[in-house]
């Protein structure tokens, strides 16, 4: 039974998420941007053409990993303003009242809407971020050494950010969850960069920083190896320089530890959300 | 109502969710609830029998709402007990078969009317093909409208939707919160049909509206709430118990007066006479009154049965306080 409930609500949630307004949103955006990044592309090719080879997939990578940051910042707006409305929209419109009357948990409720939501935020990201890929192929040659590990890493970025949404929605109105999540999300990406930044510079305060914000919310540390797959793996090697304090470069994946972290980070916020959501009168 | 007994004979298996006696649709104990300082309910305790149709009324605030809320699960009572259909409410499998239409009644607007059946029904568990749950939309005067998304819905047809959701799963137990707040006075009408039907058909309504000649047209039994307690609860006999009699007459001896005072308490203003009838009169005491009259040679101008309706009674509960003499307390 709960099973069903679960799987019941995370078809709902999918069905939701393409029929609403946000998928065309998000639709719109996306197509802009690799429209964008299409014709960006192209004139590194056309107006570059000294470049030498390194030179030019470091200039690829560099845009690539840039126009991936504008992808996850889509996929990270659009979860975070879905899975706000999803909860808190839905106790205040009354939604949820006619559907935690039936014989079903709370739990298993927001599981199913979890579930919903990260499988709309990896199809986004794995959509987008293919079409993007082959982009760059078509007009510069380049091809990620690690698409698939990328793009994972990139899917458990929207996963950590939509659990966060998720849990703040239990809580407060949907767009200040919405607001709310983005917010984090954007300041935790500058505490990364300004961590970087501190690396490069040899001081270990400013560098821990990053360090500290990239524990207490993920996002940043997989975007910064979502990063590292995208690039030529020989481009460290040969422009070492460049990637000290680089905001869109980065020098290595996460650690197995990290990404452990992350699971269990991701499982804790759900669990919080689940206790919150239990002891909430609609 | 058949007695436990006579359910058991028929074998009414359905029924028997929990020991042998049928247990009541719904039963619960020493309600509370507040919010932060404000007691919205306090103490009220309350059944309604396998197959009863159950009004719940009182004044805005009164806390119908947040006990409604508290047998569904949706609110957490800060004591009590509550049991739906013979287990306790904390066990969402106590609510499989319990329809539900909320007094905020919103349905996912990205769906169809069908798709929001179909949702409700995989969500009870139950198995209900697709026949039936069309023909229960169209119970609901939906049939045409089964493919349109709700977002395009007006408020008078979400309400209908709405009672369709709580009916199309087999309920024995239909919550309906104020279900014609919405409705125009054809749907008021249908629901009222509804209503019946469910009774007919065994199944228990509890039922919170403000239309109390509605309430008074279908329930068997009502509890009224005020300030979150139970200011009176009984059968509509109990609680509209008294009767009077309005007569108009001349003539009246010595001896036609006395018999007018055997009938009950009675009142004289110039020639009208008002006899307040005990609760437990006979159908045939009026008629004998009226011939024992005659033959005493009075002049009969007029009788007027006086019916003291529920809305007078309700008034004069909340109004006079708990105090009333007629209510009878739990």
């Amino acid at each position: 039974m709960t099973v069903r409930t679960v799987l019941t609500v995370a078809v709902l949630t999918l069905q939701e998420a393409a029929r609403r307004r946000v998928l065309r949103s998000l639709a719109v955006l996306t197509v802009l941007l690799l429209a964008l990044s299409a014709w960006g592309f192209s004139r590194i090719d056309s107006e570059f053409g000294g470049l030498t080879s390194g030179e030019a997939r470091l200039a690829a990578a560099m845009v690539l990993n840039l126009v991936m940051f504008g992808m996850s910042l889509i996929a990270a707006l659009g979860t975070a303003f879905l899975a706000g409305p999803t909860l808190a929209g839905e106790a205040e419109s009354g939604i949820v009242l006619a559907v935690l009357a039936r014989p079903v948990r709370r739990s298993a409720v927001l599981l199913g809407k979890w579930l919903g939501l990260v499988a709309f935020g990896g199809g986004f990201v794995t959509a987008a971020g293919l079409a993007q890929f082959l982009i760059v192929r078509t007009t510069s040659g380049y091809w990620p050494p690690e698409p698939v590990t990328g793009l994972a890493l990139l899917a458990a970025q929207t996963t950590v950010l939509l659990t966060l949404g998720l849990l703040l929605s239990t809580a407060i109105s949907p767009m200040a969850s919405g607001v709310v999540a983005v917010g984090l999300f954007g300041a935790t990406w500058i505490a990364g960069v300004v961590g970087v930044v501190g690396e490069a510079l040899g001081n270990g305060g400013v560098a821990r920083v990053g360090t500290v914000s990239r524990v207490l919310l993920p996002s940043d540390g997989l975007w910064r190896g979502a990063m590292n797959a995208f690039q030529d793996p020989t481009l460290p090697a040969q422009f070492g320089a460049a990637f000290e304090g680089h905001p869109f470069l980065s020098e290595s994946m996460p650690t197995t530890a990290y990404l452990a972290w992350t699971a269990l980070w991701v499982a804790l916020v759900l669990g919080l959300a689940a206790v919150s959501f239990q002891h909430r009168d609609l | 109502m058949t007695g436990p007994a006579s359910r058991h004979v028929t074998g009414d298996a359905e029924h028997h969710t929990a020991g042998l006696a049928p247990s009541p649709a719904v039963w619960c104990s020493g309600l509370r609830k507040s919010y932060r300082r404000r007691t919205a309910v306090d103490g009220v305790s309350l059944t309604v029998g396998r197959g009863e149709v159950m009004g719940l009324l009182g004044p805005n605030g009164a806390g119908k709402t947040s006990v409604i809320k508290m047998l569904l699960g949706l609110v957490r009572p800060d004591a009590g007990e509550v049991l739906l259909l013979g287990r306790p409410a904390r066990d969402p499998r106590s609510r499989a078969r319990v329809g539900y239409l909320p007094e905020l009644f919103r349905y996912q607007p990205w769906l169809t009317a069908a798709e929001v059946l179909a949702l409700h029904v995989r969500l009870s568990g139950a198995e209900v093909p697709e026949g039936e749950r069309r023909e229960c939309l169209a119970s609901v005067s939906l049939a045409d409208r089964a493919g349109d998304r709700v977002g395009g819905f007006s408020k008078g047809m979400q309400q209908r939707l709405g009672l369709a959701v709580a009916l199309v799963a087999r309920p024995e137990l239909v919550v309906l919160d104020e279900p014609t707040s919405a409705l125009d006075p054809i749907g008021r009408a249908d629901v009222r049909d509804l209503l019946l039907s469910l009774r007919a058909r065994g199944v228990a309504v509890l039922l919170n509206s403000h239309l109390i000649g509605e309430v008074e047209r279908v329930c068997d039994r009502v509890v009224i709430l005020d300030k979150g307690r139970v200011a009176a609860s009984g059968t509509l006999p109990e609680l509209l118990g008294r009767r009077e009699l309005r007569l108009r007459l001349d003539g009246v001896g010595e001896r036609a007066e006395a018999r007018l005072a055997a009938a009950g308490r009675l009142t004289r203003s110039g020639d009208t006479f008002t006899v307040t009838l005990p609760p437990d009169h006979d159908t045939g005491d009026v008629p004998g009154l009226v011939a024992d009259l005659v033959g005493l040679g009075v002049r009969v101008h007029a009788v007027e049965p006086v019916r003291i309706s529920l809305e007078e009674r309700l008034l004069d509960i909340l109004r006079t306080g708990p105090a009333s003499p007629v209510e009878e307390r739990p």
